[in-house]
């Protein structure tokens, strides 16, 4: 309940909405509880005298109770749901903004499709919860407390019969609920593992069937679903005793109202009338309590989305900008000063140690190292998408992190490996890098990265739409849109992160030759292929999270035999043809 | 790019649609077949309960009158008999239902729970066998919402919304046939009451379900919104571009809040309309049941009473009982129109048809006798047989060998539009057969092929002689290994994953095989090494190392014929030499199939088709194909670009 409560902090402006509706509420059972008790004059005193005027005065006043209890239904209806759902759309809003707040490693911390549900399914159920519960819980209470107001005031003495039942339903409730509880949490996993186990199997249908494992796959998904199937009755052989609760209190209570209520109709305490209205009472009472406990369910049922939704916005922000941070990179080189780093604090392993490096301003660098070597760790720390466990990272003279972030990720451009456009057009997507970029300064970064020409040749040219993430360009002009973008905010350090990985040989060469033109800013180049990094004035070949070398291509071809045989093994495999040998030297 | 397909095509049981008729009768007979004892109790003792709790108030009544009577005759001990046993009579009656209540609810929740295990037990059942294009046609997203939300709505219904109508059903029969038993005039007085409930709930349900379809398209965008934005929120760091992102999914949630709002102000007025209808209701029948008893006018009822206080009293209770169940019968109906819409998705899903598999010829163990030919055995071989059942009842076996002959195959995902041309093409046992060819031109298709993923148009394809149409699924498909371009890994241990590829192969094979396929090295520097559990489909892996993975889960399937699409593309080629090596040496004799990119993967095959448009444009051996400066020759010197 705790997540929830904090939650409703979120409600903001909302707040004024949902203080009303309550109002509103009680306002609406108030006229609503007034009406038996009209009633009851105007049969006890209006008929049993046949004085119709009177009967007529207290109809009118019923018909006006009604009617205001109908008006006051019907304003509720308005407030409760703007409470409910703007309380929902803030809470979505506050998700959106936290996760925009996201450091990279935060963003690790949380799958994509996760980070969706929380925001999409979780919010629903939770705004559902809190919409479908608000006038039961605000009911339950008015017409709990004046229904004991009332037979207490009617008969005291009967009304103790309410003082035992109230309490044995009361705590039989509260039993129920304190069971269901921490049994829903249990059933919430059990779906989470259901429905992870289907997208499992879902998403990798054709392994499925490639490897004929449908059957076992049906094995792992009948002991997931047995699981869930046994932990949700267990949950509700307990949730639906409450029905029976309340049937078994209300029967007790009439009973002993007809049995001390005959009783002292007899010793003439009591009116016959009287009785008849107390079993009303009965009922309205009872039912309250009905209505309370199933808010407490519905509301414990959305009490996991709620700590979900918590998670996010109580996630601690672990990279953040320096308060009056610098905000002028004064030159383009890049220093690690015996920098480690691990991805969690608690790993055990490094993934980068000890690293040296330094780069001059202008200068161009070449990156080289097998499947997991640690490439992609070492640059995305200069842009300081994460921080250094140890050691100090330098641009321009200064630790990154003396640096306001914008400042520092506006001049560090880094082209990502897992690169993505978004839905708009080609030209909204490259204003991304400038959004102040005339069409002037568009055309020349898209020549820059060699794809001027295909822009050019599409039927709406840069206004194009792409489709989402861009799925109607191929890959090789998507990397060099990506590029394009990334110029157009002439940063002083540009970063390929293997990102021209589907671009063909020879416009890759032309890439890097236009790039070789903006002399002064620096340029560190990850890339599988030797040919990309040939020519650069250092290359520094990685290793199990280590620079193992760094010197130029001959220097490593001579004395370095990890480099040797990656270079081996491209010049076999055929990636140094003549033809492109050729053109390298002609670049 | 599948969801979109799926979203754009009509289906026949989109969201939103209220199920047609004959789904209620299809879910009871159902869930009769689920428990076809425990059901008919279970409902029996419903209708127990129903009627017990009705009818007390009958009883209560009767006990009053007994007890007016006497005080004002003051004989109580005449009658103190007969109260006694109205008395008796009500708690027994109490008791009864209390029994019933309990007992039904109980079997209830086992009932829901297990037919819902049952129904999710057949769905899942049934979508292993459905064909791959089912998968390619329906989105990812929306097959999980048959097991989330389509289970969940069908969970509500039966648990909660059948009983509750059944209940209020029978409580309005009762309460009905026991105000004409009083008074005929003020029943149909009640009759017009609950026609104005009934049209006005209606017209409520009307007006919101307009806004909540709404909120159904805005939910929809709002999820594709911030999938996308979700995907590429490391690149909006990059750029700084927060702001920008939160204005753009603002304008989102807005659109979301206006309809989630208007739906559900108009779904909230029902209860406090209905509620107040009967409290209206309750007014008129005092005021008219007060004129008529000052007045003259002779009560019709069935049971012949004169109007009296005693009349009226109960019969004003029963107006509030009465308005009470109409409101909870309409505050059910929302979630069985949802319900069977659930139902019927559930039901189209189970109705889908299933992947045909006319084969007979299956896969053998076999041992190879002294006059080359092969006879079947049961213990595990290195030979497998293809088991021939012949028409006149005898048998023959072939030798596996992995000869696969495509001839003038063509084929098209849908029939409107071919992929394949005229495809033919020849894998004699231990050659390797490369597929080269820019996205699109049909290189993964014909591998799909193979395995009869998808079956031919037209042609003929041939594997060791036998036409595949024949040799049945699973056993073609185990005879294959292929290696797909995006790596799958389940959640569980990097042993299990690598034991997918043979459930029979013990730790040490699963380590060979990762060292095979160059797995090991990373495997062992893994926090746990072989025991590191994998969650979320490998995502602390780099994609290179899931290739790995997925190579080394091939190698430990010991396949005859292995299908390689683009399984080394992450993997740097210093590895990729290494583990090419030892693949090489795992699959001498054996045919193997390779698509892919890089050229240097290919450059040794055999053959090395090229294709384009979903021809094959040239064929031969990397020597070959260089001497003919075609294509292939451009390819290779960069002069244009592979995408």
């Amino acid at each position: 309940m705790k997540s929830l409560k904090t939650l409703l902090r979120y409600l903001g402006p909302y707040r004024k909405d949902m203080i009303t509706g309550a109002l509103l509420v009680i306002i609406e059972t108030g006229f609503e509880l007034i009406i038996p008790i009209l009633m009851a004059d105007l049969i006890d005193i209006g008929t049993a005298h046949h004085d119709i005027p009177y009967i007529l005065h207290k109809g009118g006043q019923m018909a006006i109770c009604a009617l205001l209890s109908l008006v006051t239904g019907l304003l509720y209806a308005k407030f409760a749901a703007r409470a409910s759902y703007g309380w929902g759309s803030r809470i979505r809003e506050a998700q959106f903004e936290r996760v925009q707040e996201f450091s990279f490693s935060n963003l690790d911390r949380f799958e994509t499709s996760s980070l969706i549900t929380r925001m999409t399914t979780d919010v629903t159920i939770l705004q559902n919860a809190v919409n479908g519960g608000f006038r039961p819980m605000v009911r339950g209470p008015v017409m709990l407390i004046f229904g004991l107001f009332l037979s207490f005031r009617m008969n005291t003495k009967l009304a103790f019969i309410f003082v035992f039942c109230a309490p044995v339903l009361g705590i039989i409730l509260f039993y129920i609920v304190n069971k269901i509880a921490p049994r829903y949490l249990l059933l919430q996993k059990a779906v989470d593992k259901l429905n992870n186990t289907v997208q499992e199997s879902l998403t990798a249908i054709r392994t499925v069937k490639a490897f004929v494992r449908g059957e076992y796959e049906q094995e792992k998904f009948d002991k997931v679903n047995k699981t869930m199937s046994d932990t949700s009755q267990d949950t509700f052989k307990y949730a639906v005793l409450n029905m029976p609760a309340f049937q078994l209190t209300l029967y007790t209570a009439i009973i002993l109202i007809m049995w001390f209520g005959g009783n002292m109709i007899i010793n003439s305490s009591l009116q016959v009338g009287e009785l008849t209205g107390f079993l009303s009472y009965v009922f309205q009472i009872m039912n309250s309590m009905m209505m309370i406990s199933n808010v407490f369910l519905l509301l414990s049922r959305s009490l996991s989305s709620a700590q979900r939704i918590s998670e996010v916005l109580d996630e601690k922000i672990m990279l953040t900008s320096p308060e009056n941070g610098e905000t002028n990179i004064p030159a383009g080189s890049v220093c690690f000063e015996n920098v480690s780093f691990k991805y969690k604090e608690n790993a055990k392993a490094y993934a980068l140690s000890c690293v040296n490096l330094n780069i001059k301003e202008g200068q161009t660098v070449g990156i080289i190292g097998g499947t997991g070597s640690a490439k992609t760790t070492l640059v995305q720390l200069i842009p300081r998408l994460y921080d250094a466990t140890e050691g100090s990272v330098k641009v321009g003279g200064h630790d990154v992190r003396e640096y306001d972030l914008k400042t520092l990720r506006d001049g560090v451009g880094i082209v990502l490996q897992k690169n993505v456009l978004f839905s708009g057009t080609i030209r909204e997507n490259l204003l991304w890098g400038n959004p102040h970029a005339d069409d002037e300064t568009i055309h020349e970064a898209c020549r820059a990265a060699c794809v001027d020409d295909f822009i050019s040749n599409l039927p709406q040219g840069l206004d194009t739409m792409l489709e989402h993430g861009g799925v109607n360009v191929s890959g090789g002009q998507k990397q060099r849109i990506c590029i394009a973008r990334t110029l157009l905010k002439h940063p002083k350090i540009l970063i390929f992160d293997d990102s021209t990985s589907a671009v063909d040989t020879a416009t890759e060469a032309s890439i890097r030759k236009s790039l070789g033109n903006i002399r002064e800013m620096t340029k560190i180049i990850i890339a599988q292929r030797i040919s990309s990094v040939i020519e650069t004035d250092q290359i520094i070949v990685m290793n199990d999270g280590r620079v193992i070398a760094n010197g130029t291509h001959e220097q490593l071809l001579q004395n370095e035999p990890i480099y040797r045989e990656i270079y081996e093994s491209q010049t076999r495999g055929g990636e140094f043809s003549a033809g492109k040998t050729n053109q390298l030297e002609k670049a | 790019m599948t969801k979109n397909k799926a979203s754009s095509s009509p289906s026949t049981t989109a969201r939103g649609q209220r199920a047609p008729k004959g789904v209620l009768r299809r879910l009871l007979r159902t869930l009769f077949e689920f428990y076809p004892v425990l059901l008919p109790v279970t409902i029996l003792c419903i209708l127990i309960n129903a009627i017990v709790s009705a009818i007390p108030a009958v009883f209560l009544q009767k006990v009053i009158a007994v007890v007016d009577e006497t005080y004002q005759s003051g004989d109580w001990s005449s009658v103190a008999g007969r109260i006694l046993t109205y008395v008796l009579v009500l708690v027994i009656m109490y008791i009864i239902s209390l029994i019933a209540g309990t007992f039904y609810t109980q079997m209830m929740a086992i009932i829901t729970q297990g037919s819902l295990k049952k129904l999710r037990e057949k769905m899942f059942s049934h979508m292993q066998d459905l064909p791959i294009k089912y998968f390619d046609t329906n989105g990812h997203g929306d097959i999980m919402s048959y097991y989330t939300n389509d289970v969940d709505t069908l969970r509500q219904m039966i648990s909660q919304s059948l009983p509750q109508m059944t209940i209020a059903g029978i409580t309005l029969l009762v309460v009905f046939c026991i105000m004409m038993y009083y008074s005929i005039i003020l029943a149909l007085l009640v009759v017009a009451g609950i026609v104005c409930m009934v049209i006005s709930a209606r017209a409520i349900t009307n007006r919101s379900s307009k806004y909540f379809l709404r909120q159904q398209v805005t939910l929809a965008k709002a999820e594709a919104f911030m999938e996308e934005m979700m995907t590429g929120q490391k690149v909006i760091k990059v750029f700084c571009h927060e702001n920008g992102a939160k204005e753009d999914f603002d304008k989102v949630n807005g659109e979301i809040f206006f309809n989630a709002r208007n739906g559900n102000r108009f779904a909230n007025i029902l209860m406090p309309l209905l509620g107040n209808i009967g409290n209206v209701m309750y007014v008129v029948v005092a005021l008219v049941g007060g004129a008529l008893l000052l007045s003259d006018i002779p009560n019709i009822s069935i049971s012949g009473m004169a109007f009296s206080i005693s009349i009226v009293v109960p019969f004003l209770n029963m107006t509030k009982q009465f308005a009470g169940s109409v409101g909870q019968v309409s505050n059910q109906i929302n979630m069985v129109i949802m319900g069977l819409a659930g139902a019927h998705r559930i039901f189209a899903l189970l109705d889908e048809e299933p992947e045909t598999d006319e084969g007979y010829v299956t896969l053998v163990n076999a041992t190879e006798n002294p006059d080359g030919s092969v006879s079947e055995c049961k213990e595990t071989t290195n030979v497998w047989a293809w088991k021939h059942q012949h028409h006149d009842g005898t048998v023959t076996y072939t030798r596996l060998q992995g000869d696969v002959r495509f001839f003038d195959v063509n084929f098209g995902y849908t029939p409107e539009k071919t992929v394949l041309h005229n495809i033919s093409l020849y894998a004699k046992p231990g050659q390797k057969v490369a597929f080269v060819g820019s996205t699109g031109a049909g290189k993964t298709t014909i591998t799909n092929l193979i395995n009869r993923f998808y079956d031919i148009n037209d042609g003929k394809i041939r594997y060791d002689g036998i036409n595949i149409n024949k040799i049945k699924k699973s056993d073609l498909r185990r005879s294959l290994g292929i290696v797909l371009q995006d790596t799958n890994l389940f959640t569980g241990t990097v042993m299990e994953n690598i034991r997918y590829g043979n459930l029979k192969a013990c730790d040490e094979e699963c380590i060979a095989a990762a060292e095979l396929a160059g797995a090991d090295d990373f495997i062992r520097r893994l926090p746990e090494g072989y025991n590191t559990m994998l969650t979320g489909n490998g995502a602390n892996l780099s994609q290179g190392q899931r290739q790995l993975l997925a190579i080394a889960r091939a190698a430990v399937a010991d396949p005859p014929v292995m299908i390689l699409d683009e399984a080394t593309s992450s993997i740097d080629t210093r590895t990729e030499a290494i583990v090419q090596r030892g693949m090489d040496a795992l699959m001498t004799g054996r045919t193997v199939f390779v698509i892919a990119h890089r050229l240097s993967t290919v450059h040794n095959a055999d053959a090395i088709m090229v294709l384009d448009h979903g021809r094959i444009i040239e064929r031969g051996t990397h020597d070959d194909l260089l001497k003919l400066k075609g294509t292939y020759y451009q390819l290779y010197t960069g002069a244009l670009e592979l995408d």
